[in-house]
C-alpha cells in the first residue's frame, strides 16, 4: 500500500492520491503532477512558521450558523424529471454498471 | 472461552422517525414506487445545497440525554469520501470530528449481571440509497437516500454475544420510548457494524479488531458474534496471526468473511463540510428539549415495583413495551388490586393479543374495563372461570363488564338460601362421600364443592359453598 497522508506528513504521494480518486496517471503525469502537489504543500506549509498560540483555529469561512429548516415536507423532482439525465434508467430505478457486493 | 477474553463494540446507526429527509424536505420512510421521494439534493446533481431536519438534530440531542452525554453546543458536519453509486456526491456527509454528543452511558442486564457500556459519541448522518443487484446491472432507488441517520458507536465493553445483544435491546426501548425512531428491524431502522478481539486470559492490552458491517438481526448479531469470537481465539490457539479487517456475516454458512479490500476504503480523506455552517445550540433549547424526555423504561420498571408493588418479574415484562407500560398504569390508577391488573395484562391480554397478531392498541377493552372487571372478581361477584368469559368477550366487542355479566347471566349465586339448598342436594346425592368428610378426610369436601359447583351450574361462589357444605356437616 502507498504511503497515506497525514497532516504531518510534508509529502503527499500523488499516485495513493489518485488511486482514492480512481484516476489513471501515466509516470509522466504522475511525475509533473507530484512536482506541482510537492509546491502546493511547500506554499500551504509556509503557514507552518507563523506563531498561531494566540488565535482561535477557523474550521468554517463564514459566520453563518444554523442552515436548518422546520420538518414540512415538500415536492421533490417527480420520477421522470428525476431520471431525465440518467444514461440508463429502468423499472423506474437508475441503472449502473453491477457492482459486486 | 475461559482462555480468552472477548471485546465487543457497537457502532448503531438508527434511522431516525422524522417526516423528511436530513438535508432536503423530501418525504422520508417512503416504501413506496423507487424513486418517487427524490430532489436534486438527495441525488447527488451538481450544486444542491443541504439545508439540514432541525427535527432530527432535535432527536439526536435527544438520545444523548438519556443516556448522559455531554452534548456539543457547536458540533460541525464532515464529509467522508468513498465511490459507490449508493452515494452519487462521492461523500457522505457526516460528522467526524465534532460529533453532537459525546459519551454517556447505557446500563444492561445480562445473564443477571448489571453492567455499564459506555458510549464514545453519537453523531448525526444521512442515509445511502437502496441498491438492487441485477444479473449484469445495479439498480438504484434514491428514496432512501438521505433519511436522517444517527450513528451511536460504544466503547468495546461488552464480552459476550448476549450482552451485545442487551446492548441493543435496551437502546431500542429506548429509543422507542422517546419516539426517536420505530427501530423496525425488518424495514432497516436500525443497523449495526460489529466490532471483537479477543485477548489472552490475564492481560490487559485489546486483540487485533475485526469488523463486521452491515448486520440488520439480533439474531444475525449474536450468531455471527458466536462464530468470529471462536474463529479469532482458535487462530491465536494455533500459533496463528489475525489482521485487521473488514468481514462480513454469510447467514445461511454461518460464517464471516473477509471483504475484499476494494469494497472497503480505508481512507475515507475526511473535511469539514463547506456547504453546511456549524450547528450552534444554545443552552436553555438543550434544557426545554430535556424536558421532553419520557420516563425511561429502567426508571419505570423500578418505579412499576415501588409504587404498585409488583416482582421484578411482572414490572419487566410490564415496561418491555411502552404502550403496554401505560395501558398497566391506566388500568392500575382504577384499580386496588395491581398484581391482580398485571396478571391480567402479562397473561389474557398479552395472549390475546399475540393470537391475533395486534398490538394494545388495537385492543377493545378499556384499561377502565379491565380494573372493573378485577374489582367484579375481588368483589366475588364472579368466579375465575366467568372472569374469562367476560374477557373474551370484552376483548372482541369492549362495553361494560358489569353489564356482560348481567347479559349473560355469570354473577355468581351468593344467595345463602340458594346455596344452602346445592349443599343438601349435594350431601344427599354423596352420602358416602359426606361420611368420610364427617370421619376426618378434609380433602372430600373438595368433591362437594365441585357438586355444589356443578348444581349451579358454575356460578355458585365457591368459598360460600364451602361454608354452606361445612355448616350442614356438623364442623
Amino acid at each position: 500500500m502507498a504511503m497515506k497522508f497525514s497532516e504531518n506528513a510534508d509529502r503527499m504521494d500523488v499516485r495513493y492520491v489518485a488511486g482514492l480518486a480512481r484516476m489513471a496517471l501515466s509516470d509522466e503525469e504522475a511525475a509533473r503532477l507530484q512536482g506541482q502537489l510537492d509546491d502546493i504543500l511547500a506554499f500551504v506549509g509556509e503557514l507552518k512558521t507563523l506563531d498561531v498560540s494566540g488565535v482561535e483555529a477557523t474550521d468554517v469561512a463564514t459566520e453563518a450558523r444554523n442552515a436548518w429548516r422546520e420538518d414540512e415536507p415538500a415536492a421533490g423532482l417527480g420520477r421522470d424529471t428525476a431520471l431525465a439525465n440518467a444514461p440508463l434508467a429502468r423499472h423506474g430505478q437508475f441503472v449502473v454498471p453491477k457492482v459486486i457486493e | 472461552m475461559s482462555d480468552y477474553i472477548p471485546s465487543i463494540g457497537l457502532e448503531v446507526h438508527v434511522q431516525l422517525k422524522t417526516r423528511t429527509k436530513m438535508f432536503c424536505a423530501c418525504p422520508a420512510h417512503e416504501e413506496g414506487e423507487p424513486n418517487t421521494t427524490v430532489c436534486p439534493v438527495c441525488i447527488g446533481l451538481p450544486g444542491a445545497l443541504p439545508v439540514m431536519n432541525r427535527e432530527a438534530i432535535r432527536k439526536t440531542v435527544k438520545v444523548g440525554l438519556m443516556i448522559g452525554s455531554r452534548i456539543s453546543l457547536r458540533s460541525m458536519f464532515d464529509r467522508k469520501n468513498y465511490f459507490y453509486p449508493d452515494m452519487p456526491k462521492n461523500y457522505q456527509i457526516t460528522q467526524q470530528a465534532a460529533p453532537l454528543c459525546i459519551g454517556g452511558a447505557v446500563e444492561i442486564e445480562a445473564g443477571g449481571q448489571r453492567k455499564t457500556i459506555r458510549v464514545n459519541h453519537i453523531h448525526q448522518e444521512e442515509d445511502a440509497a437502496k441498491i438492487t443487484h441485477m444479473e449484469t446491472t445495479s439498480e438504484i432507488d434514491f428514496n432512501r437516500a438521505s433519511t436522517p441517520l444517527m450513528e451511536l458507536v460504544t466503547e468495546p465493553d461488552m464480552s459476550s454475544p448476549d450482552e451485545a445483544i442487551a446492548f441493543l435491546t435496551a437502546l431500542k426501548e429506548m429509543l422507542i420510548y422517546a419516539g426517536i425512531s420505530d427501530c423496525n428491524l425488518e424495514l432497516g431502522h436500525m443497523r449495526c457494524d460489529v466490532n471483537s478481539s479477543v485477548r489472552p486470559s490475564g492481560t490487559d492490552k485489546l486483540g487485533v479488531k475485526c469488523e463486521i458491517k452491515n448486520m440488520n438481526t439480533f439474531k444475525g448479531i449474536h450468531r455471527a458474534l458466536e462464530y468470529e469470537l471462536e474463529r479469532q481465539a482458535e487462530t491465536l490457539r494455533k500459533g496463528g496471526t489475525l489482521v485487521q479487517e473488514t468481514r462480513r456475516w454469510d447467514d445461511e454458512a454461518g460464517i464471516t468473511l473477509p471483504m475484499r479490500s476494494k469494497e472497503y476504503a480505508h481512507d475515507y480523506r475526511y473535511f469539514p463540510e463547506p456547504d453546511l455552517p456549524p450547528v450552534v445550540l444554545d443552552a436553555a433549547t438543550v434544557e426545554a428539549w430535556r424536558a421532553e424526555l419520557p420516563e425511561l423504561p429502567a426508571v419505570r420498571r423500578a418505579r412499576f415495583v415501588k409504587d404498585y408493588g409488583l416482582p421484578e418479574y411482572d414490572a419487566g415484562v410490564l415496561t418491555a413495551d411502552k404502550a403496554i407500560s401505560e395501558y398497566f398504569e391506566a388500568a392500575a390508577k382504577k384499580s386496588k388490586n395491581f398484581k391482580a391488573v398485571s396478571n391480567w395484562v402479562m397473561g389474557e391480554l398479552l395472549r390475546a393479543l399475540g393470537e391475533k397478531g395486534q398490538g394494545i392498541a388495537d385492543a377493545k377493552i378499556s384499561p377502565e374495563a379491565l380494573a372493573a372487571l378485577v374489582a367484579l372478581v375481588d368483589a366475588r361477584t364472579i368466579n375465575m372461570p366467568a372472569a374469562k368469559d367476560v374477557f373474551q368477550v370484552l376483548f372482541e366487542n369492549g362495553g361494560d363488564p358489569a353489564a356482560i355479566v348481567k347479559e349473560k347471566g355469570l354473577a355468581q349465586v351468593s344467595d345463602a338460601g340458594a346455596i344452602d339448598g346445592f349443599a343438601e342436594q349435594a350431601i344427599a346425592a354423596n352420602e358416602k362421600v359426606a361420611a368420610e368428610y364427617r370421619g376426618g378426610k378434609e380433602a372430600a369436601l373438595m368433591f362437594l364443592v365441585g357438586q355444589v359447583m356443578k348444581l349451579s351450574r358454575g356460578k355458585a361462589n365457591p368459598q360460600l359453598a364451602a361454608d354452606a357444605l361445612r355448616r350442614k356437616l356438623g364442623k
